[in-house]
């Protein structure tokens, strides 16, 4: 069969050379290693060889030609006892053949396609309650689940024996002993590598960050091994595991310890996140975060461990993911809220019911994936929309829902969508301007005065 | 006055670019046979002289010597000689490949086939390897089929990655071979802890990590030395020194004290170095490393002293930074001459044997590669599907990504 021979190149970035020199002429016999032309490029020249053996069956790019594009044909070899006009003929077909089309890319579609939501109760009416703090819930979670699987285990800086810095793998040590609760060496990068590499060997394990800024050292084995290895595999080997610890801004921590990474991790394909505001919402979330077979980022608060919420006593309690919870309904305003965003997000919309504006308040729970279904139907309701988060306003969780119902609930808004957002400053140690530098109840009652005009 | 002077400031050099004759008299080269071969489960403390020697079985007529030889009875020999040469017409077809635009980017192993090459041999099946880019070795000895890494080179619509990956950063599970990462050394310690899960799990796999002696300066070689001595991991840390990192000679990540397997003293965990030209060296080691992991014993480092032949990839000259002879001057030989002559000197082969061996296998090669051509190369033929593009991305396609493909007609 009559093949090509194209004009090569010396690097991905190669457009194009120069022909220098012929080394054969039409008609002679090659074999494989044979040099068959000089190639000059701007970075060096190179000699070209023959694959296999054949005979060149006719050039198509004469020596000394310039400007020779990368993969033009310059040759044809053809096998013995075929002709050039063949080899000719051969190479006319192949130039007509036309690739695969690429797909189009058409515009997301219209609102109308949006799934309806899920507005499941997260438990049957009726069901006992308990009164519990984040902190217990969190314990509970995790020990359910090393109780459920076997291959579940908790690793990190003072986990083990000191029972977590902010106390949440409390007696954890005791009931599963130093195998399966781990204290790490510091170094984030480091364990969370371990941790990516013992998910690949079929654990799963939760690691638990002292604080969420802490992993920014471990970003490049969180982005690039764990969120991605699935997929460079081709799906043979993926990560089946849980980051855990609080995110966001505690008190007089100042800069480097007060940060929300929501953002910041809801970008990336491949992770989930999580960021619950109640006790049974931690509870359910990491119970369904350690059962998932994908990396899972799970944001907690410091302020919120030892807050106390009502949680269902059931045997099993699971949250699914990408299903918000309506804390509240109303008629006049929407304000969407996650982790501790809520709290000021359910102060306003108490206040507001006192000025008689009914605000309905959505908590996300996940932000990847995001159960933007139900902000639609609610912004469909209310025309308005205020999102609250303790994040800083560039590239927030915020802006993406604000892009989100811009296209999809457009023409039901009757104000444009308010973000309330940490300031764009890095978190400063002093009280006042800590206050000052995060969102506030106040700033979410301005923010449904101005959309709601009042 | 104390006494004081200006400072200086001090950047290792290689001593020798283009244009000087090439001196590799600073690399010490003990005689094969002569360094002692430790029982696996002496203590680390004992066997220290181990990491600032070179352990050699091959002397200079081919015989194999000493304490570490005879880990490998002839069939294998003779079946890892096919394994090198395999690698070697496999590279250079594919060198050419890439020139002719089949693919963007390839990396051979010239000079450097005896490390992954005699690695494999002394690991079972289940155990897993974290390689880099230039462990191809490990594949072509554990028979994963040449069309298949062609096809993953090529990103056709065979490809096992899915059009996902850059070429040669293979994966397969069955294999042993665990996906390569395009960012240096995050392996090292994922392997660690690979082992460490085999571990918890009360399995009997082990786990090798890789890594080059440039790359030996991210965090991840350091993490990973950590918690392979702490937590006792059934892992081998290779460290393969070919004395090159693109254009930076190894004195740069390594400065000019020390080895490189020296390393591994401070973290209490044994470290040999070994003549990584010399494939029943590096077998010997390998096995010895292996054997301890399985026994519970922890962690061993190795450094496998072996030169660049070729350049770091496709997209660079090595005349352009080292001399052009210095391949040519290296002491410790090529690799598969040296296993050639050992069999030939023990009657168990011979020229004639090895040059119709040669056209065998390069009958083989060119054999796959049609096969691999007659689907697809990177711009013909027949490519992944869009479809491809979202799946994988989560265990489960998440409603979204399936909308995102409708959209796209797939």
């Amino acid at each position: 069969m009559a093949t090509e021979i194209l004009m090569p190149a010396l690097s991905p970035t190669m457009e194009e050379g120069t022909l220098s020199k012929w080394l054969v002429k039409e008609g002679d016999t090659v074999s494989a290693g044979d040099i068959l032309a000089e190639i000059e490029t701007d970075k060096a020249t190179m000699e070209f060889e023959a694959v296999d053996e054949g005979i060149v069956g006719r050039i198509l790019v004469n020596e000394g030609s310039e400007g020779v594009k990368v993969n033009t044909p310059i040759a044809v070899m053809v096998e013995d006892g075929e002709s050039v006009d063949d080899a000719a003929q051969a190479v006319e077909t192949a130039q007509t053949k036309t690739p695969e089309s690429a797909p189009k890319a058409t515009a997301a579609s219209p609102a109308a396609a949006a799934p309806e939501p899920d507005t499941s109760p997260d438990w049957p009416e009726g069901t006992k309650l308990k009164q519990q703090t984040v902190r217990e819930a969190l314990r509970d979670a995790m020990a359910e689940e090393m109780r459920r699987d076997e291959d579940v285990f908790l690793m990190g800086e003072e986990v083990a024996e000191y029972q977590g810095a902010y106390k949440i793998s409390q007696g954890l040590l005791d009931e599963f002993s130093a195998r399966r609760v781990i204290d790490t060496p510091i170094t984030e990068h480091g364990f969370t590598g371990l941790a990516v590499g013992a998910a690949f060997g079929g654990l799963r394990p939760i690691v638990e960050f002292m604080t969420f800024n802490f992993a920014m050292q471990a970003m490049d084995q969180i982005v690039n091994s764990a969120a991605k290895t699935l997929y460079m595999s081709g799906g043979q080997m993926g990560a089946p595991m849980v980051f855990r610890g609080p995110n966001g801004a505690a008190a007089r921590v100042a800069a480097q310890h007060s940060q929300d990474f929501a953002a910041w991790f809801m970008q990336i394909p491949g992770l989930k996140v999580v960021m619950p505001y109640s006790a049974s919402d931690a509870k359910g979330l990491l119970k369904t975060a350690i059962r998932d077979d994908n990396p899972v980022i799970f944001l907690e608060n410091e302020i919120l461990y030892g807050r106390s919420f009502d949680v269902p006593d059931i045997d099993d309690y699971t949250v699914p993911f990408g299903k918000a919870r309506i804390w509240r309904e109303g008629e006049d305003v929407t304000i969407v809220s996650f982790g501790i965003g809520m709290s000021y997000a359910l102060e306003a919309a108490e206040i507001l019911a006192k000025d008689g504006i009914d605000a309905e308040v959505i908590d996300l729970r996940t932000l990847r994936p995001m159960d933007t279904a139900t902000i639609i139907k609610s912004v469909q309701k209310t025309n308005r929309c205020v999102t609250v988060e303790e994040g800083w306003p560039q590239g927030s969780v915020g802006s993406y829902i604000s892009s989100v119902l811009m296209q999809e609930a457009f023409d039901w808004l009757d104000a444009p969508v308010i973000n309330c957002t940490g300031k764009d400053v890095p978190l400063p140690y002093a009280a006042n301007l800590e206050k000052y530098a995060l969102t506030s109840t106040e700033e979410v009652l301005e923010a449904v005065r101005k959309v709601t005009y009042k | 006055m104390p006494d004081t002077q200006k400072l200086s400031f001090h950047v290792p050099d290689p001593g020798l670019r283009p244009g000087d004759t090439p001196d590799f008299s600073h690399v010490k080269i003990p005689q094969a046979g002569s360094v002692r071969r430790p029982e696996i489960d002496e203590s680390p403390a004992e066997m220290r002289d181990l990491a600032f020697s070179i352990i050699r079985v091959l002397n200079r007529n081919g015989q194999a010597v000493g304490p570490w030889a005879g880990s490998l009875d002839t069939e294998r020999l003779i079946e890892g000689l096919r394994h090198m040469m395999t690698l070697r017409i496999f590279d250079a077809r594919m060198m050419t490949a890439q020139r002719q635009g089949k693919t963007s980017f390839y990396m051979q192993h010239l000079g450097e086939e005896a490390v992954s090459c005699a690695f494999r041999l002394a690991l079972e099946p289940g155990d897993m390897n974290f390689p880099t880019y230039r462990q191809a070795g490990l594949l072509i000895a554990s028979g994963y089929p040449m069309t298949q890494m062609m096809n993953q080179i090529y990103s056709n619509e065979a490809d096992p990655l899915r059009g996902r990956q850059l070429p040669i950063l293979y994966a397969s599970q069955e294999h042993g071979f665990f996906t390569v990462s395009g960012n240096l050394a995050t392996q090292f310690v994922q392997a660690v802890g690979w082992a460490m899960a085999s571990a918890i799990s009360g399995d009997s796999r082990i786990a090798a990590g890789w890594i080059g002696d440039g790359s030996t300066a991210e965090n991840d070689f350091h993490a990973g030395m950590v918690f392979a001595s702490t937590y006792r991991a059934p892992v081998v840390l290779n460290i393969v020194n070919n004395q090159w990192a693109i254009s930076t000679f190894q004195g740069i990540a390594v400065g000019e004290a020390g080895t490189l397997a020296a390393r591994g003293h401070g973290f209490g965990i044994p470290a040999l170095r070994v003549d990584g030209n010399d494939y029943l060296a590096v077998h010997a080691v390998a096995k010895w490393a292996v054997a301890r992991a399985r026994r519970n014993l922890g962690p061993t480092v190795i450094e496998y002293v072996t030169y660049r032949a070729g350049g770091h990839s496709t997209s660079d000259d090595p005349a352009a930074y080292r001399p052009k002879e210095e391949s040519a001057a290296w002491p410790l030989g090529d690799p598969i001459l040296r296993l050639k002559t050992h069999l030939i000197e023990i009657g168990a082969w011979s020229e004639e044997r090895h040059v119709q061996a040669e056209a065998q296998i390069r009958d083989e090669v060119i054999a796959a590669q049609k096969a691999a051509e007659s689907i697809g190369t990177m711009h013909s033929g027949r490519q992944p599907s869009p479809r491809e593009m979202f799946e994988d991305v989560y265990a489960e396609m998440p409603a979204h990504l399936i909308r995102q493909r409708h959209e796209v007609g797939y």
